[in-house]
C-alpha cells in the first residue's frame, strides 16, 4: 500500500505530495525528479506503463554535445531553435533548454540508453530540418523507445508509484479560506477512473504536474494516438490556467498516405536526415522552389553538393557541403508539398514521392529500419527499391499551458505542466528532435518545481466534497442517461470540421464557420450516451476525451482567426505575410471567462536579455 | 565504409508507387467473430461484417466496429504502428499484433477469429490483466554501470552495442509471454520469468559496462532452466528478435557455466557459496480470481477481478495456428462458445 491510501466517501483515495498526469518522457522524468527531491510521488496515465506516445518518436533528441561537429555550442542550439520556432520561443525557456540538453541525454545513457555510437565510441549525432549541425543523439529510427523505455526502468528502479489505465477527469481546486489551502482557487488534486474498472479514484495532491501531452485527434489524418486528446490543456484551462500559442499545430511534412488505415502515420524526417529525396510526380526535387530567400544560402545549390553532403555525413565526417532542401523547416516542407499536390503534381495517392532508395539497401535497413518494415508491412513498399508516398499529417501543437521557463509552474497556483502540453518552448514552429530534449529538460525542472511548492506547503489540502461528488456525478453521466449521440459519430465530425477548415492554410471565411460547427457540436455534447458498462469501455472514455478536444479545438480556431498574419506553422491566405510590427513577440493567451465562454487576448513575450539577442545576429 | 551512391531512381510514373488507387476491392467483405465478455460473467462471440479498404488491419476492422454498433467494445491500443506493443491479440488462434495484421492475409470467405490473450487473465473483451509482468520486471536488478569509471570515460563501438540493441527494440507487446507454453499452460511449480524478461535481462547483462550479476537471479527466481526452447517466441515477435538464439540460449550458457561447470564448482568451494539471490521469488501469474478486487498501491495499476480459468477464451479449433506446441492442456481448445 502507497502512503496514506484512504477514502473519501467510498471513493478510493491517495494522497502524494506530487501526482504527476501522463507518463511519456516529460512525465516520468518530472516523476523521477520529484522524487529525488525527496516529495512522495504518484504517476497516473491513461494506457499501460511505457506505451505513451513518446514511444512513437523516432529520429532522435537534440543536444549540443558537439560529437560529430565540435563546432556545435548550446548557443548555436539556441539560434536555431529561436529562428525556427520564428523568433515567439520564451527566450528563456530557449535557452534553459539548449544549456541543459545535453547534460540530460548524458544521464539517459547513465541510466542504461544504448545511443548509436560515432568512430571513436561517444554518443552519435545525426542531422534533422532545422539544425545548422549534426545534433540528433538517435537509435536508429526508434529513439522514442529507448528513451521512454530508459526512463520507465529508471522510475522502476527508484521505486514510484504508478497508477495505469487510469484516467483523470477532473482538477479539484480549493474553496477560499478552506483548511490547509494556501490560496484559492490553488489546485489541490485529481479525479479520475481506473479503466479497468470503471471504479472513480481521487489523488490530493500539493502540486499537480500535466504531462498529457497533444491534441493531434483533433483531425482526421494525424501521427498521434488516441491518447493525445488535449486533456492536459483542457484540464488547466478548466481551472484558469492560461493557454498561449494554441494557433501553432505542427503538420509533419511526411505522414504516410496509404493504404487508407494508416493515412497520417508517420515517417521519420531521419529518412530526409539520411539523404531523402523529395520529388513530385514529373520527377522534379521541388524542394529548391520551396527555400525562403533569407535561408537559401543554408541549403546546397545543386544535386551534386547535396548528394556530396548525403556520402560525407552517412560515412561521419564533416563536410563543407550544404544539406539539401529537403531539410528545411517542417513548416516549410508541409506547405511545399501541400501545394505540390493542390496543384496537381501529386502522386497517385494524394502525397509525393520520397526516394532513399538510391542509397545501398543495407544501409537504409540499418539506418531506418522500422520505417523499412512499417512501409514493407503496411504499404508492400520496399524503400530500398523504389520510393515512399507521403503527405503531411498533424504532429505537434507548440502552444500549451502558459509555464514559468525555471518551475514549470502554470498561472493557477499547484499546477504545473511540462512537454508537449506546455507552450512557449517553441514558438511558432518546432524544431525536429526539440521534443525529445524538451520533455528531459522541462519535465526534470518541472519535477523539481513541483517537489519544491509541495515542500512549503505545512498540510495535505483538503479535498473539497463537492467537487468530488459533482466530479463522480459527471462520471456516471454518460452510462446513465441513456443518451442517443454517439461518442464516435461526434469525434468523426469535430475531426472533419479541423482538418477541413483548420488545417495547413487558413482564412477567415473557415475559420468563422469552423466556431460555429464547433458550437454546434459542442452542444450534442451532453446528450451523449454509451452502454455497456463500466469495464474496460472505450466508448466512455471517449466521451471525456471529446469534451477536451472541444476545447483545444476552440481554442486553435480562435487563435488562429486572432492572429492577422503568416508564421512559422499558422498560414493565413488571407494574411500570407509575415506581419513583424503587428504581431512579433505577440503570443496569442487563451482563458476561461467567469461565465464559461472563452477569451482570446495576447501578450508580450518576455524580453530578450542582451547576451541572447546578440546570439541571435540579424535575425533578431 | 565508403557510401556507394546510385543514381535516384525513376519516380515520374504511377507504377513506381503501390498499385491502383481503389480498385474495387472495397467493396469486399471481412466476417468477424469477436470474442465478448467479462472477467467471471458469460463469454460469447459477437459476429460482424466489416466492409474492407485496402490494406485494412484486423485493427481497423475492430475501430470500424467500435464506430458501427459496438461502441463499448474493449480493445487495447495506442499507437497503431507496431511501435508501442498494446494491441496483441490472438487472430485465428495465432498471436499478433492487431494493427500489423493485414485481412488480405486471409481467405475473406471464412470468419476471421479475434480472441483475447489467454495467457493473462480476461478484464474484458480483447483486454487482459498483464500486470504481472509488470511485477516481474520490478524484480530485476537494474543497470549497474562502474562506480569507478566517471562517464565522460565511457566508450564502445557501434558492433559492440548491436546485440544489445536488438534486445533493446522490445516493444513489451507480451505475445512471447502469451505463446511460452510454460507461462501458457502453467507447467511448473515455481514461476517462470518468461520469454520478454530474459531478453530484458540478456540486454543488462551483454551492456558493455553493466556491473551486476544476475546469474543467481537467473538461474534459482527467474528459472531460466525452465524454457526448453522450442522457439515459440521467436516466431511471434513482431520486433523480429531472435529471443531464444541470442537472448535465452547464452544467458542459460552463462548460467551454466557459473554453476554446472565443473572447474567453476571447485573454485566456488574454495571461495565459499557465492551470493544469495538478492530478490525474493516472482510473483505467480495467475490462473484464479484473488480475493477481492483491491486496489494495488505501490506497484502498477488496480488488480481487476480475476477471471476464474474455465472463463479464459478458447477457440473452438485452431487450425490457423502456426505455433508449435510441445504440451497442451487437455481442457485447451475445447470450449464451445455460449453464443456466435
Amino acid at each position: 500500500m502507497g502512503p496514506g491510501h484512504e477514502a473519501i466517501g467510498d471513493i478510493e483515495s491517495h494522497p502524494y505530495d506530487v501526482v504527476v498526469i501522463g507518463a511519456g518522457g516529460a512525465g516520468i522524468r518530472a516523476a523521477i525528479e520529484a522524487k529525488a527531491a525527496g516529495a512522495s510521488v504518484g504517476l497516473v496515465c491513461k494506457s499501460l506503463f511505457g506505451k505513451a506516445h513518446t514511444v512513437m518518436a523516432e529520429g532522435g533528441v537534440a543536444a549540443a554535445l558537439g560529437h560529430v561537429d565540435p563546432e556545435d555550442k548550446w548557443q548555436t542550439h539556441f539560434r536555431d531553435t529561436m529562428v525556427g520556432g520564428k523568433l515567439l520561443n520564451n527566450p528563456r525557456m530557449a535557452e534553459l533548454h539548449a544549456r541543459e540538453a545535453p547534460d540530460r541525454v548524458r544521464e539517459l545513457e547513465a541510466w542504461g540508453a544504448v545511443f548509436d555510437r560515432t568512430r571513436d565510441g561517444r554518443i552519435l549525432q545525426r542531422p534533422f530540418g532545422g539544425h545548422s549541425h549534426p545534433r540528433l543523439a538517435h537509435v536508429g529510427d526508434r529513439t522514442g523507445l529507448e528513451m521512454i523505455r530508459t526512463l520507465q526502468d529508471r522510475a522502476v528502479a527508484v521505486g514510484i508509484d504508478v497508477y495505469m489505465e487510469c484516467t483523470i477527469t477532473r482538477l479539484i481546486t480549493s474553496a477560499a479560506g478552506a483548511n490547509g489551502a494556501s490560496e484559492s482557487g490553488s489546485v489541490v488534486g485529481a479525479f479520475g477512473y481506473w479503466r479497468t474498472t470503471g471504479a472513480p479514484v481521487v489523488f490530493p495532491a500539493k502540486a499537480v504536474v500535466l504531462a498529457t501531452g497533444g491534441i493531434g485527434k483533433a483531425y482526421t489524418v494525424t501521427s498521434n494516438s488516441w491518447e493525445y486528446s488535449g486533456d492536459g490543456h483542457a484540464l488547466a484551462y478548466s481551472v484558469g490556467a492560461e493557454l498561449i500559442d494554441m494557433e501553432f499545430v505542427q503538420f509533419h511534412p511526411t505522414g504516410m498516405v496509404w493504404p487508407p488505415g494508416v493515412r497520417g502515420l508517420l515517417v521519420t524526417e531521419a529518412v530526409r536526415g539520411e539523404g531523402g529525396i523529395l520529388r513530385n510526380k514529373d520527377g522534379a526535387r521541388f524542394m529548391w522552389d520551396y527555400l525562403p530567400d533569407d535561408r537559401r544560402g543554408e541549403y546546397a545549390a545543386t544535386d551534386a553538393e547535396a548528394t556530396k553532403w548525403v556520402t560525407a555525413q552517412s560515412e561521419g565526417r564533416v563536410t563543407d557541403a550544404r544539406r539539401p532542401p529537403e531539410l528545411s523547416t517542417r513548416d516549410n516542407v508541409s506547405r511545399a508539398i501541400y501545394t505540390e499536390v493542390r496543384e496537381g503534381r501529386g502522386s497517385p495517392h494524394g502525397g509525393v514521392f520520397l526516394d532513399i532508395s538510391y542509397l545501398p539497401a543495407e544501409h537504409v535497413r540499418r539506418k531506418l529500419p522500422s520505417m523499412y518494415d512499417q512501409f514493407k508491412e503496411l504499404a508492400d513498399v520496399d524503400i530500398t527499391r523504389g520510393p515512399m508516398e507521403v503527405g503531411p499529417t498533424t504532429h505537434y501543437v507548440m502552444g500549451g499551458v502558459r509555464v514559468d521557463a525555471e518551475t514549470g509552474a502554470s498561472t493557477v497556483p499547484g499546477l504545473f505542466a511540462a512537454g508537449e502540453v506546455a507552450g512557449g518552448m517553441h514558438g511558432a514552429n518546432r524544431l525536429g528532435g526539440n521534443s525529445l530534449s524538451d520533455l528531459l529538460v522541462f519535465g526534470m525542472r518541472t519535477g523539481a518545481g513541483a517537489a519544491a511548492r509541495a515542500a512549503a506547503m505545512k498540510a495535505q489540502p483538503y479535498l473539497d466534497p463537492v467537487q468530488v461528488r459533482d466530479a463522480s456525478r459527471e462520471l456516471a453521466a454518460p452510462l446513465e442517461r441513456g443518451g442517443d449521440q454517439d461518442p464516435y459519430g461526434i469525434q468523426r465530425d469535430l475531426q472533419d470540421v479541423m482538418q477541413r477548415l483548420v488545417g495547413i492554410f487558413r482564412v477567415e471565411d473557415d475559420l468563422q464557420e469552423a466556431i460555429g460547427e464547433l458550437a454546434r457540436i459542442k452542444s450534442r455534447w451532453p446528450d451523449v450516451g454509451v452502454g455497456g458498462g463500466r469495464t474496460f469501455n472505450p466508448g466512455w472514455n471517449l466521451v471525456f476525451e471529446l469534451r477536451n478536444l472541444l476545447v483545444v479545438s476552440e481554442a486553435i480556431t480562435r487563435s488562429a482567426l486572432q492572429r492577422t498574419e503568416s508564421r512559422g506553422a499558422h498560414s493565413r491566405i488571407d494574411f500570407p505575410d509575415t506581419d513583424q510590427a503587428g504581431w512579433g513577440g505577440r503570443n496569442s493567451v487563451v482563458r476561461r471567462r467567469g461565465d464559461g465562454s472563452m477569451e482570446v487576448t495576447t501578450t508580450t513575450l518576455p524580453p530578450m536579455p542582451r547576451a541572447l539577442g546578440v546570439l541571435l545576429g540579424k535575425a533578431h | 565504409m565508403t557510401l556507394q551512391v546510385r543514381p535516384p531512381a525513376e519516380v515520374a510514373t504511377a507504377s513506381a508507387g503501390p498499385a491502383a488507387v481503389d480498385d474495387g476491392t472495397a467493396s469486399a467483405t471481412a466476417h468477424l467473430r469477436v470474442f465478448r465478455g467479462e472477467a467471471g460473467g458469460p463469454t460469447h462471440y459477437d459476429a460482424f461484417d466489416v466492409p474492407v479498404e485496402e490494406g485494412m488491419v484486423v485493427l481497423d476492422a475492430l475501430h470500424w466496429i467500435q464506430g458501427n454498433g459496438a461502441p463499448d467494445l474493449a480493445v487495447r491500443w495506442n499507437c497503431k504502428a507496431a511501435k508501442c506493443g498494446s494491441c496483441s491479440a490472438e487472430v485465428n488462434g495465432r498471436p499478433r499484433l492487431t494493427c500489423k495484421t493485414r485481412l488480405s492475409d486471409f481467405d475473406l470467405a471464412e470468419p476471421i477469429t479475434v480472441e483475447p490473450m489467454r495467457t493473462f487473465p480476461l478484464i474484458r473483451d480483447l483486454v487482459t490483466d498483464v500486470s504481472w509482468n509488470y511485477a516481474v520486471n520490478r524484480s530485476l536488478e537494474p543497470f549497474t554501470p562502474p562506480a569507478d569509471v566517471p562517464q565522460s570515460d565511457w566508450r564502445w563501438q557501434q558492433e559492440d552495442i548491436e546485440r544489445v540493441q536488438e534486445f533493446r527494440k522490445c516493444i513489451e507487446c507480451f505475445l512471447c509471454q502469451d505463446v511460452c507454453h510454460v507461462l501458457r499452460n502453467h507447467e511448473t511449480e515455481r514461476p517462470f520469468m518468461g520469454p520478454r524478461f530474459l531478453v530484458r535481462a540478456a540486454g543488462l547483462e551483454m551492456h558493455p559496462i553493466d556491473q551486476a550479476d544476475r546469474r543467481g537471479y537467473l538461474k534459482d527466481v527467474g528459472g531460466v532452466g525452465y524454457c526448453n526452447i522450442t522457439k515459440c517466441c521467436t516466431e511471434v515477435c513482431p520486433e523480429h528478435i531472435k529471443i531464444t538464439d541470442n537472448a535465452i540460449i547464452p544467458l542459460k550458457e552463462r548460467v551454466a557455466d557459473e554453476f554446472y561447470d565443473p572447474i567453476q564448482w571447485v573454485w566456488r568451494k574454495l571461495r565459499g557459496t557465492p551470493d544469495a539471490p538478492a530478490r525474493k521469488d516472482l510473483p505467480v501469474l495467475p490462473s484464479a480470481p484473488p480475493a477481492g478486487s483491491a486496489a494495488a498501491t505501490g506497484g502498477d495499476s488496480a488488480q481487476p477481478p480475476r477471471a476464474p480459468e474455465p472463463s479464459v477464451p478458447a477457440a473452438p479449433k485452431r487450425a490457423a495456428t502456426r505455433t508449435k506446441r510441445t504440451r497442451r492442456r487437455s481442457d485447451a481448445g475445447d470450449e464451445t462458445p455460449s453464443e456466435v
